[in-house]
């Protein structure tokens, strides 16, 4: 499925390894369904698909959407509907690090381009693939919710902001080599005050 | 005015509606047609297609009359011009990515949106961008889909979830990339699964076997019935010349609403398969093509010297049992039985039909199914029980632990588990128990006195009433019901065939009844009167063709009870001969009293003779059966159910392709079948 966002196809697919909860999660999950009236466990499909994808290296196969549907006892169609629904929930397996790149008009105006340019380069991928060690998948998306420390991209869970070419392929350097990044603004920016 | 009733108007024309109705079906009341897609009034409310666009006075913009509440004082305008440019805009919007393959597409002449486009569409396309392209699903052998068609209406995820019972459907992706599939396009594994077809506005789901094979205006209609279960389920044959090319559903709201079971929407390409066109006679161990004019010179040798015994088989229409019975007369008594199955009957006809009116069933709140299985042996009545199921009903089971569409409570497997603690707590709380004896039980019982305490224990609990009677005797064929009150039984009332040996048959007549290939007649000489060349046919002397029920007029009584008639569609295929006519032509030859020159005569012959039978369409009444008060004893049998593939349960569906499909591809695929409810 390559070429496809990996968070917008609505084609699924197996891993062929079993999906069970890990320890940790079964204790969250008791908590969240507990924050839900009786009957309407169903409403804690989201959190459940977002620890799922969390254990089973960021994407949802149809092993976890059959373990949440168990879970939650709910209809395995359900689930399916709401991971194809949100982009977040990725559909297919993604490389080590999600690169998701804002391409939304104030970061484009900033030059979201060229950091897209750089990280295909360094990370020896096109938008919407995954290398071919497998540690980056490198994806476009719409804003990120940043837009005054443009052009950003987020990192698995991480921001990086305020790029340019530059930070870009240090950020993608440290990665491959294993060292630590520094989180958020690359210029020195505080949160997001006035440059 | 009623506290219901508001005040409301519509076109400046002032109404009084009742206040729990929505603006759309308010406009309804007042003649006004409002255009729509997703709305259906048996299905939840999505208002999603935005085609039923009303204004309301003071409301700023158009709002969808599908999903807004009355409110006093509302007026409400349909026809003006702000209204038309609104619904000309979705419309507009619709059809953007709809392909313009109407001459090639199925729905064609019957689509809602060609029909809707006819007002609200503009003659060009302001659209210059590329139309999505949407790959097309597998949904099973029965349902067609071309989803670049799909509006998204959503009609089939709501029918499947709501109705069917089965929430395989769903639509997945949003915006531009939304699409309607199953969950990961295996197929439907619904007995009602058909019923999306005509649910779709557009021809993004169609009928697989009818794909590519005719135009609506070619069609000539033809109002009959399902005699394919004992529901009676009404239906629209389809036919052009001598050739049926679909079946779809008549709205009859007291028995099958809008939907129909897919066997007889499917089967029909059975009834050309396998016909008998001529009579058959056996010589040298084989049987050999005869005629008329031979075989039944041959039959009425062998009436005049051997004692004859009737079966009546699953399809046997009033008139042909009322025929058979007036023909067996002249031989005595005790010897026409429809009960091939050992179906055990008290005489009254509440010991054998349902007895709640089937839209009632919804109302009850425990439910008992007692070796039945509703799903597979009556799907429309199998709805019945999941629409008081999701009213929060309570359902036990009895007999194998069978796997439904909702949840059941297991109770054992012999006719003792009514004796269990919790569910006669749950009856003492029930307001509305309902309890349905099922044919897997019935056939086995050995012992009157089962039956007998089968009433008192209903009459016990407050399942019989003096108001009404909720114990319910289910069997899966359409002819049983009738046949027993116009008397086509022997007086065996359990085991009919108990005595065989003793009464000494040597001739058997069988009408469509597959029982005559039994061991137990291998001594007789055995006549079959039927359409399809199967088992009856295969053990029998001579083989007689007679039409099928689309190609001759008959009457039905479904299982509750209520006379039906089935019209005919096309002649009969080769040379056929309705039963009747050929039982007038040998008591002629053999001189004896059958007055009916014509079926018109028969049928009112039957009709004097059973009053009750001719008001079509009302379910008989019944005195309820006094209650007997003897003590709740049960027999243990064991529970052998009456059908076991929901596609092969006779003749017909035997020999139809579009069945065998469907058991390849949804029976026999395990992963469909092992989820449980």
């Amino acid at each position: 499925m390559s070429g496809n966002h990996p968070g917008l196809s609505n084609n699924f697919s197996r891993s062929g390894e079993k999906f069970s909860w890990s320890k940790d999660n079964l204790r969250s999950i008791k908590n969240i369904i507990s924050k839900y009236p009786k009957g309407r466990e169903q409403s804690a499909v989201m959190p459940l698909l977002y620890l799922a994808q969390e254990q089973n290296n960021n994407w949802i196969s149809i092993e976890c959407i059959e373990t949440i549907a168990e879970t939650l006892n709910m209809p395995k169609i359900r689930v399916t509907e709401v991971a194809s629904f949100y982009s977040m929930y990725n559909t297919r397996p993604v490389g080590e690090n999600l690169v998701q790149i804002c391409r939304t008009s104030p970061c484009w105006l900033r030059g979201s381009n060229k950091i897209a340019k750089t990280i295909c380069k360094e990370t020896k991928c096109e938008i919407n693939d995954t290398s071919d060690d497998n540690k980056f998948t490198v994806v476009e998306v719409e804003c990120l919710g940043a837009c005054s420390n443009g052009p950003m991209i987020q990192i698995n869970n991480d921001f990086f902001e305020d790029l340019d070419e530059e930070s870009t392929k240090k950020i993608i350097d440290n990665i491959k080599e294993g060292k630590p990044n520094v989180i958020g603004s690359q210029n020195g920016r505080r949160s997001s005050e006035n440059a | 005015m009623s506290d219901d009733l508001i005040n409301i108007k519509v076109n400046q024309k002032e109404i009084q509606v009742d206040k729990n109705l929505t603006v759309m079906q308010a406009c309804e009341i007042a003649g006004e047609e409002i255009p729509r897609f997703c709305y259906h009034d048996k299905l939840s409310i999505a208002g999603n297609c935005r085609m039923c666009l009303v204004e309301i006075e003071k409301a700023p913009k158009l709002v969808s009359s599908c999903t807004m509440p009355l409110m006093e004082g509302m007026s409400i305008i349909t026809n003006s011009e702000k209204v038309n440019a609104g619904r000309k805009g979705v419309m507009e919007f619709l059809l953007i990515n709809h392909p313009l393959d109407c001459p090639i597409c199925d729905q064609g002449g019957e689509c809602d949106l060609q029909d809707q486009a006819m007002y609200y569409g503009f003659d060009k396309s302001r659209y210059k961008e590329n139309k999505r392209a949407v790959d097309n699903k597998n949904m099973g052998p029965l349902v067609n889909t071309i989803m670049t068609r799909c509006i998204h209406c959503t009609r089939c995820v709501r029918f499947a979830t709501e109705v069917a019972g089965v929430p395989e459907l769903g639509m997945l992706g949003r915006g531009e990339n939304a699409e309607i599939t199953t969950y990961l396009e295996q197929s439907i594994t619904s007995e009602l699964s058909g019923n999306v077809i005509d649910l779709c506005p557009v021809g993004a789901l169609t009928s697989k076997p009818y794909q590519f094979k005719a135009r609506p205006w070619e069609l000539k209609r033809t109002d009959s019935i399902d005699i394919f279960d004992s529901v009676g389920s009404n239906i629209r044959v389809d036919s052009r010349a001598e050739e049926i090319l679909r079946v779809t559903p008549r709205t009859n709201e007291y028995i099958n609403e809008e939907w129909i079971s897919d066997k007889v929407r499917f089967n029909y390409d059975g009834y050309y398969q396998q016909r008998i066109d001529t009579p058959y006679i056996k010589k040298n161990q084989k049987l050999s093509v005869s005629n008329w004019e031979e075989s039944l010179k041959v039959l009425k040798d062998k009436l005049k010297n051997l004692k004859p015994l009737a079966l009546i088989g699953e399809h046997v229409d009033l008139e042909t049992g009322y025929a058979i019975k007036k023909f067996m007369s002249n031989y005595g008594k005790n010897n026409v039985e429809c009960r091939t199955d050992n179906h055990a009957i008290l005489e009254s006809l509440d010991s054998y039909r349902f007895n709640t009116p089937l839209n009632d069933i919804e109302n009850s709140d425990l439910i008992i199914l007692v070796g039945t299985n509703p799903k597979i042996e009556t799907p429309i009545i199998n709805h019945k029980i999941f629409k008081a199921y999701n009213n929060d009903a309570k359902v036990f089971n009895i007999g194998e632990n069978i796997s439904l569409n909702y949840k059941t409570d297991y109770l054992g497997e012999s006719l003792s588990s009514l004796n269990n603690e919790n569910l006669i707590k749950a009856l003492k709380k029930s307001t509305n128990p309902l309890i349905i004896i099922g044919s897997a039980f019935l056939n086995k019982i050995k012992n009157i006195k089962t039956l007998k305490s089968i009433f008192s224990y209903a009459d016990k609990y407050k399942v019989i009433t003096k108001e009404k009677n909720n114990l319910n005797f289910l069997n899966p064929y359409a002819s049983r019901v009738g046949q027993l009150i116009i008397g086509n039984t022997t007086n065996n009332l359990c085991e009919p065939f108990s005595n065989l040996k003793n009464d000494n048959y040597e001739l058997v007549l069988s009408f469509g009844s597959e029982h005559i290939a039994n061991e137990q007649f291998n001594n007789c000489f055995r006549v079959y009167f039927g359409h399809h060349g199967d088992d009856g046919a295969m053990g029998s002397d001579i083989v007689l063709p007679t039409p099928l029920y689309t190609e001759k007029n008959g009457t039905f009584v479904n299982i509750e009870g209520r006379p039906q008639e089935a019209k005919k569609c096309h002649n009969p295929i080769g040379s056929a001969k309705e039963e009747w006519s050929i039982l007038k032509k040998l008591s002629d030859e053999l001189s004896f009293d059958f007055i009916p020159n014509t079926f018109d005569q028969l049928r009112s012959e039957l009709f004097d003779k059973h009053p009750i039978l001719s008001d079509y369409h009302e379910i008989i009444t019944v005195e309820n059966s006094a209650s007997i008060t003897s003590d709740i004893e049960f027999e243990d049998c064991k529970a052998e159910y009456p059908v076991s593939n929901f596609y092969m349960s006779d003749v017909i569906s035997k020999n139809s392709v579009t069945m065998a499909k469907c058991v390849e591809e949804i029976i026999s695929t395990p992963s469909l079948m092992e989820k449980s409810a």
